[in-house]
């Protein structure tokens, strides 16, 4: 088991959580996504702690998750209020904020 | 001119001492008058007009004073410096104020100061009416102080100042009836082409600055004579003081300012625009006469341009009906002899100055006439209005009258002795100089009497035709002589026109007292292109001409009161001024309006184009840019990535290259 392998993996992950924040328009899906990326950027930095055998990684891991987790909070509300009021969890349809 | 021999100056300058060295209380006293009257208010009206005639008197005894002191000293030792105080001191540049008291400026002084008098006490009577008085009295008073800094100032910015001072108080004094657009148009027209004069003086001052360092006449005029300046210098500070002179005097091509200024009170016309400032061109010249000295050329333009103005002013004085304007042509004309008279070199400035002195005298008594006529007739100008007025104003006909005399050159009265002397000295140029100018002379001798016979037929012969007609505001016409308050100046005036002239002429009086402020020249008969003894002849001869050529035209039958229409060519030109307002319309306001058009394109086209353009551009990009901004998240979502990608390459590639 090389650590390769995970990195590899990290990113795959990645890459996967951005086609879909690019291609999806489901917000809860897109949300979806980006917590994908996060957790592919966990694995990695796991990953180089482990290399390198210092707890550095492991620590910003777990900042990581907790940011995530307050993420996921506010996200979520926000998603849930625009859909209540318009009835669309689409991301195209709430583009008001522009020129 | 032959056998003229130029030597040092007659007189070396000294300081003075005694009366000369307080020659500043001739400034003080009216400089007081004019800031009581001015600052002191309406609590100054009851007695304002006496102080104001009071002020000029004290001058004018001050002056008689300094020129029997002046007389009473050697010929050599009659030119005085006075020095008051430093004016401007800084660094290179030193001006100081001070005075210089010789037989140039002390004629001056009592010219001024002694008409000046006169047309004060005249005036309490004509502006009797005149709510404003003491303000007039005020304006009066700084004018004479400014005239006086003019003339007694010892260096060229002295002059300037009072240069400028008399401007200004001329402009006061035209623009007095400000309820009259016209007078206001004639004050305005007056300052501003005096101001293009007045570039040319000031040029002129600063081409001294530079070449010479130095203003104060001693140092400038011993730096010329020394030969210091190159010669192109020399008729370049000829031709700008001449264009200066020519502002101030109302001299070809700046003339049509003079007569429109007849719009201010008689009493102005007379003083300021007849008697004293618009002399101040010749003064100039006079007094700048060791510049002139060096420059042939530059001598050369101001015969021409005297010539040229006398001839101008006889023949639009022919054509008017207005009694002032004829009398404003009159200045013009006369004026033009004297500059004619200094332009001709050594003998003519004293001959220029002679004719100065005894036209302020005439000249002044017939303004003052004309101011008693049109008190009696409800201030109308109109001569064809006039007629048989020597029956009701008998002291002002015979006053009139011998100032009529006076001007048109009749001997034994004045004019006859300062104008005859100037014909001669033009005949005594060489060549065809001689000829020109002395037939011009001559020609304007002919044409003054004619347009002076015409204004005496119009006004106090003939028919009494304001009988059967109304003034504008529909009064009649009840003319009446005036009080003895405005004859009796007039009255004195008119001994002046009797006898000043013999008095200067007889044995070279006036020529020898002013020889001090001039280069001496030795005294040598000119040759003259016809013989002397003629011209005398010509002149007297072809002034009775003029009087025969009036009588005949207008004297023998009766005037009409409307203006003759049509009316040949030459009458048409006369009458609009030998189209002098046309022609400074087409060279200069109308190239004025040209450029300042031109600037106005190119400002609003040129500087406000690129301000413009570059606030324009900026607006166009940045709303196109706007378009970025779609409100989809996802596509700014992909621009952080390849925002991000390409940062990320960037450190790889600065890591790995």
């Amino acid at each position: 088991m090389t650590p390769t392998y995970y990195l590899l993996l990290s990113a795959l992950l990645f890459t996967i959580g951005a086609v879909g924040v690019l291609v999806r328009r489901n917000a809860i899906v897109v949300f979806m996504c980006i917590e994908l990326m996060l957790n592919a950027v966990n694995l990695s930095l796991v990953t180089f702690a482990r290399i390198d055998g210092r707890l550095d990684g492991q620590v910003m891991a777990f900042f990581v998750m907790v940011v995530a987790a307050a993420e996921v909070v506010v996200g979520l509300a926000i998603i849930m209020s625009i859909f209540r009021t318009r009835r669309s969890a689409s991301v195209d349809d709430s583009n008001l904020l522009k020129y | 001119m032959t056998g003229t021999h130029l030597a040092a100056p007659a007189a070396q300058v000294q300081e003075a001492t005694g009366l000369a060295g307080s020659a500043w209380l001739l400034i003080l006293f009216p400089v007081i008058g004019a800031v009581v009257l001015l600052f002191g208010g309406k609590r100054t009206n009851a007695w304002g007009h006496l102080l104001g005639c009071a002020t000029i008197v004290a001058s004018f005894g001050y002056g008689v004073l300094l020129f029997f002191s002046s007389t009473g000293t050697a010929a050599g030792e009659r030119v005085q410096n006075v020095s008051l105080f430093d004016w401007i001191p800084v660094e290179s540049l030193q001006v100081e104020f001070g005075l210089r008291i010789d037989p140039l400026s002390i004629s001056f002084v009592l010219l001024i100061t002694g008409v000046g008098a006169l047309i004060h006490i005249y005036s309490i009577g004509y502006m009797a009416d005149d709510p404003d008085r003491r303000r007039f009295f005020g304006y009066f008073n700084l004018f004479v102080a400014a005239m006086l800094i003019l003339v007694l100032g010892n260096g060229f910015v002295t002059l300037y100042l009072g240069w400028e001072g008399v401007g200004l108080a001329s402009y006061l004094l035209i623009g007095w009836y400000t309820h009259r657009p016209s007078a206001a148009t004639a004050a305005k027209k007056a300052f501003l082409m005096n101001r293009v004069g007045d570039v040319g003086l000031a040029i002129a001052i600063f081409i001294m600055f530079a070449e010479l360092g130095t203003t104060q006449y001693t140092e400038v005029f011993a730096a010329i004579g020394d030969g210091q300046l190159s010669p192109g210098t020399i008729t370049a500070l000829t031709l700008l003081l001449l264009l200066g002179a020519c502002g101030k005097s109302g001299q070809f091509p700046l003339q049509s300012w003079l007569p429109d200024a007849m719009e201010g009170p008689t009493p102005v016309s007379a003083l300021i625009h007849a008697a004293t400032m618009v002399t101040a061109g010749v003064y100039l010249i006079a007094r700048a006469n060791p510049i002139y000295l060096q420059s042939e050329d530059g001598r050369l333009v101001v015969t021409i341009i005297g010539a040229v103005t006398l001839l101008i002013g006889c023949i639009i004085g022919c054509a008017y009906d207005d009694i002032k304007k004829v009398l404003a042509y009159s200045t013009v004309s006369q004026i033009g002899y004297m500059m004619l008279a200094v332009g001709l070199g050594p003998v003519g400035f004293a001959l220029g100055i002679a004719h100065l002195l005894t036209h302020g005298f005439f000249k002044a008594g017939l303004f003052l006439g004309a101011g008693s006529v049109m008190h009696g007739m409800n201030d109308e100008v109109d001569m064809r209005k006039y007629g048989g007025l020597w029956r009701v104003m008998p002291i002002t006909f015979a006053t009139f009258g011998l100032g009529y005399l006076a001007l048109i050159g009749i001997p034994p009265f004045s004019g006859f002795f300062s104008k005859d002397a100037i014909i001669e000295a033009a005949f005594g140029e060489e060549g065809w100089r001689g000829w020109v100018f002395g037939g011009a002379a001559l020609l304007g001798a002919a044409l003054t009497a004619f347009y002076m016979t015409r204004l005496m037929f119009m006004t106090f012969f003939g028919k009494q035709r304001w009988k059967e007609l109304k003034s504008e505001d529909g009064r009649d016409f009840h003319p009446h002589e005036s009080k003895p308050v405005m004859w009796l100046p007039m009255a004195v005036l008119a001994v002046g026109s009797i006898g000043a002239g013999w008095f200067f002429s007889s044995g070279d009086r006036l020529t020898d007292w002013l020889t001090p402020s001039f280069f001496q020249v030795e005294k040598e008969v000119g040759h003259t292109v016809i013989p002397h003894a003629v011209i005398p002849w010509l002149v007297v001869g072809l002034s009775l001409l003029g009087v025969l050529l009036a009588w005949l035209v207008v004297g023998r039958r009766a005037v009409p009161v409307e203006k003759p229409e049509p009316v040949s060519f030459p009458v048409r030109a006369a009458r609009r001024d030998l189209y002098g307002n046309a022609l400074n319309e087409t060279l200069i306001a109308r190239p004025g309006t040209w450029l300042a058009r031109a600037l106005v394109y190119v400002d609003n086209k040129g500087v406000d184009g690129l301000v413009n353009g570059i606030a324009a551009g900026l607006g166009g990009s940045s709303g196109r840019l706007r378009r970025l901004q779609t409100g989809f998240v996802r596509s700014y979502a992909m621009s952080m990535l390849f925002g991000s990608i390409l940062v990320i390459g960037a450190f790889l590639a600065v890591r790995y290259a």
